[in-house]
This record gives structure tokens, sequence and C-alpha cells, in this order.
């Protein structure tokens, strides 16, 4: 019964869902907006969860002094300042947005902005001309570089042309190519998990 | 008489539809006219002739109006007046139109048929399978490479990190990436390796805790298990990725999967991860992020082996069945291709029309 119930749970809402896809009328289609509600209101629960979790594993960590543990009083000061501020203020409060915008928002953006550097060192070990296949990614990752900063023009005013040709017609096809695998393996999979072949994400292993 | 002439000169020509494959409360409304206004309003009524109500203004380069919220089954009729400088022209009265219930979407019949198609060919391998017939699965080197790297790792003394993508259980990408840690934690539960799961989602963390918790039942070592380990770090894209960034750089764990859906971070924590020096095998369904992976990983699963990861890692013949039946349908579908290539380049309209109608 312990893995009976979800499968059949997981079998009628998967197909449920799946076959108001195809009908219009307003009472599958709000049927279906209601599972999906349902996911939400259960969604928000877990939130809880989430916190309990991120306290509990650094409380723990303060009391047994693990490695860096001063981090984790940082950690749960400013999760406190950020719950307290949004209880007390909401989302708009003063306090609220201040530790928002010159906390998060800039420690986001550094985060983000590595990835200037790791393109760099991932495309130096990328284009490196080994074999054929990665000496013709080099050859396009230049022709596509050149063409689209201005001195390519200057180059050869056919540059910009030659790029976009490879962005739309090889780069596209395989692109082309990984999505069509990608939605079949997409479908294949649904039903292994619609019909109960495919049970391990429920903890279930294989099959039994 | 100039006002007459007007009218005369001035037609507008209307017509309402009801609008096809919808929940019947919606009529599209169309006109044409030879000259130009300034602006258009729509009147409706219940009956001819009589009582009707402005139900909305369009500007003058518009030819078409949406009336959506009507009861299904009712007769509607409907006007529009063009407006140029203070004189109004009205059209013909269009109607009576009835807005129906549709109980099937026709424009995505072809769809439907390629879903039936492809379940079809799924159910006929994993029959096959259930009845022993020997099936012939491809080698998918990234998935035969986990088993080592969980190795490597155990004879190092190093932990496994597994990250499970960005993404909430709603997606098909983390459901997949759950059934492979399955697998994973059968693996480092065998062998007594720890395995960190830092996830981005409280949900999925519940469900990797789960999956982890009964892997490690199921190979006898209960005792491994330690939900610490299977935390939860925050929703925040880049302060995710930062955890567990810093994660890499303090356990240096000797092998890194990422499996699950993944945006702008995956470059940063593959990158992060070859600093270190540990094993990368990545897999994700994201096109965009395909490329990122390729260059910074030691092996990546591209795209649909994602998908296929779980069945390919558990080698039972009726999960391999299924992966048997996806192939035959990609089969089909190459030959809906070149088919569609032919039809287009010889004109062949019946064929293209079946496909242009898929949203």
């Amino acid at each position: 019964m312990k893995i009976i119930i979800p499968l059949m749970i997981v079998f009628f809402c998967g197909f449920y869902m799946l076959i108001t896809f195809f009908i219009p009328a307003k009472f599958a289609q709000d049927s279906s907006q209601l599972l999906q509600l349902w996911y939400q209101g259960v969604a928000a629960f877990f939130v809880f969860i989430g916190i309990f979790n991120l306290i509990k594993i650094n409380i723990d960590k303060i009391q047994r002094k693990l490695r860096d543990w001063q981090y984790s009083i940082i950690l749960l000061f400013f999760l406190g300042v950020m719950l307290g501020a949004g209880f007390i203020g909401g989302r708009d409060s003063k306090i609220f947005l201040y530790f928002f915008e010159n906390f998060q928002v800039p420690l986001g953006a550094t985060m983000f902005s590595l990835l200037a550097f790791f393109v760099a060192s991932a495309s130096f070990r990328a284009f490196r001309a080994k074999t054929p296949e990665a000496t013709l990614l080099l050859i396009a990752a230049v022709i596509v570089m050149i063409g689209r900063i201005p001195i390519g023009y200057l180059i050869w005013n056919k540059f910009p042309d030659l790029v976009e040709w490879i962005m739309q017609v090889p780069n596209t096809a395989a692109k082309r190519g990984i999505l069509f695998g990608i939605d079949l393996g997409l479908i294949s999979m649904a039903l292994r998990v619609l019909l109960g072949i495919e049970r391990s994400y429920m903890g279930g292993g294989g099959e039994k | 008489m100039f006002l007459v002439l007007f009218i005369i000169i001035y037609n507008i020509d209307l017509r309402a539809f009801d609008v096809p494959n919808d929940d019947g409360s919606s009529i599209i409304l169309k006109w044409q006219s030879d000259e130009i206004f300034q602006s258009f309003e729509i009147f409706r009524s219940l009956n001819a002739g009589e009582n009707f109500e402005k139900i909305g203004e369009v500007n003058g380069i518009e030819a078409d109006f949406r009336d959506s919220n009507l009861k299904p089954n009712n007769d509607y009729y409907y006007k529009v007046s063009g407006k140029r400088d203070s004189i109004l022209i009205f059209s013909n009265i269009a109607g009576p139109v009835k807005p129906v219930v549709q109980y099937f979407n026709l424009s995505r019949l072809p769809m439907a048929i390629c879903i039936i198609i492809l379940f079809a060919s799924v159910l006929f391998y994993i029959r096959r399978a259930r009845k022993g017939k020997k099936l012939f699965i491809r080698k998918i080197p990234a998935l035969n490479a986990i088993e080592e790297a969980i190795g490597r790792a155990t004879e190092m003394g190093k932990p496994v990190l597994y990250v499970p993508g960005i993404m909430d259980i709603d997606d098909p990408q983390t459901i997949a990436s759950m059934s492979i840690l399955a697998r994973v934690a059968e693996k480092t539960a065998e062998y007594g390796t720890p395995l960190y799961v830092p996830t981005s989602r409280s949900m999925a963390m519940t469900m990797a805790q789960q999956v982890v918790k009964e892997s490690a039942t199921r190979v006898g070592r209960p005792d491994w298990y330690n939900p610490d380990n299977i935390r939860y770090i925050t929703d925040d894209q880049f302060a995710y990725v930062s955890a567990v960034d810093g994660i890499m750089v303090r356990e240096r764990p000797a092998t890194n999967l990422y499996l699950g859906t993944f945006y702008a971070e995956s470059l940063i924590l593959a990158e992060t991860g070859h600093s270190t020096g540990a094993v990368q095998i990545a897999g994700t369904a994201m096109p965009d992020q395909l490329p990122f992976f390729v260059a910074a990983c030691d092996f990546t699963l591209l795209g649909e082996e994602l998908y296929a990861a779980s069945a390919y890692l558990s080698q039972e013949p009726i999960q391999l069945g299924s992966l048997k039946g996806q192939d035959f349908g990609k089969l089909i579908f190459i030959a809906v291709i070149v088919i569609g290539v032919i039809s287009q380049i010889f004109n062949w309209q019946f064929f293209i029309n079946l496909f242009n109608t898929i949203e």
C-alpha cells in the first residue's frame, strides 16, 4: 500500500493532466489548473521545511564548532534580520530593501560576473585543436568571435553574414536534433513514471 | 446628401466566427474597410438590431477583435463603428454567432498522434522485454564512468558531490536526476563513501533525503545515511552556486556529478570543480548549457541520455525496453522529418498542413 497509493496518484494525476492538454472545454482546463494550484499549495509548506533544515544544520555546526562555524553565525544573523524585516514591514520595508539591494544583489552579480573568467578558461581548454572535431570547433568559434565584433566587419565585410549562417544553419540544426531527442526521452520517461515502471524517484528502486 | 454619400463610400464589412478549438467562450470579429479610420468601437447584442452595448475599442490600424468570457451556445450579434473626425460609420450586423464548446483541440491532433505512436512503440518493446527478448542498448560512456568515479572517490577517501540542478520536482529533469541519485546512493552506500547533495529547493531536498535513505537501506547500509549531508541551501540561483562552490573548495570531493536543470550557473560550478581536480560528470536537457558542460567536464550526458540514465543504470529488461521503444519512436520521427523536407520541396500541401497546426 505504501507504494501502490502514491503510484495510483501519479498515474491518475499524470494521465489526467495529459488528457486535459487536448480538451479545451472549461471543466477540463479549470480542473487541471486546480491540480497545479494544489501543487503550489504543497510547495508553500515546504519552504518551512527548508528553513528549518538550514537553521538546524547551522546551529549544529556552531554547537560542535565545526570548521568555519563562524560563517554559520553570520548566515543565521542575516536570515533572522531578513525574516524579521519581511514579517514586520513586508517586502517593501526600508530595512528589507536595504539588505536586499546592498547585499544580495551585488553578491549575486559578483557570482554571475565570474562567468566571464570561467568562459575564458573553459574555452582555452575546449579550443585546443587535438582532434578534427576540436579543430572544427576552434575554427567556428574564431569566426563567430571575430564576426561578432566591429573589427570583424572591417577585416572582411562578409564576416557578420558568415556568423549568421553558422548560427542559423549548422548551430540551429544541431540544437534541434538535441531537442528532438530530449522531447522523445522526456515522453518515454514520463510513460515509465506514469506506469510505475520507473519508481526510483520515490525511493522505491526499480521493478518490484 | 453628403452624409449618405459618406456612408456609401466608407463601407465596413464585418464578419464574426466562433473561435475554433476553445472552451466555447470566445468569438472573433474581423472587418475590412477601404478607408482609414482613427478608431473602431465594437458593439454586441443578444438580439438582432437592438440593445447593442459597447464592449471595446481598438485603434484604426486593427482589423480584428476577440470577444471573450461569453456564455457557450448563446446567440450573439455584433456591429462595429469606424470613427473618423466627428463622424461615426457603422458596419453591417454580423450574426447570429454561437460560441460552441470543443471537447477536443483539433489543432493538437498531430501531437496526439505522435504521442500515441511513441507510447505504443514503448509499450511494444516493454512487452518484448517482458517475454525475455534480448535488447541491444548502445553504451553511454558517461554513465559507465559514474561507477568508476565513485570508486575513485572511495579509493581517495574523499566524498562524492551530487548537484541535482536548481529546479523543483515539478521539472522532469529533477525527477530524472532523482532516479540517477538513487543508483549513485546505492553505490556510495555500498562503498561507504560520503555523499553530499546540496539542493536549491526544499521539496527536492525532502525527495533526495528519501531517495538516498531508501537506497542505503536497500544495500543493507542504513547506518551510512546521514540526513545532514542532503541539505537545503537557498532558492536564490547565485547564492546556491556560491554555497556549492564553497563545498567543493572546502571538502574537495573527488567526484562531482551535475545532473538536472542548469542555467547560467553550469559553467561556474563546472569550472570550480575542475580547479579542485575532481572527476566531473554532467548531464542536462538544457541545450544552451550543454557546451559549457562538454568544455568543463570529463563526461557529459547529452539531453535525452539524462532521461535514459536511470533505465540504463538499472539494466532491468523492462526499463531497457522503454529505451528501445524511444529509439524506435525516434526512427519514425526521422522518417517524418525526411518526408517533411520532400513535401516542402515538392509542395505537398496536405502533409505540410498536417504539421502547420501544431502549437
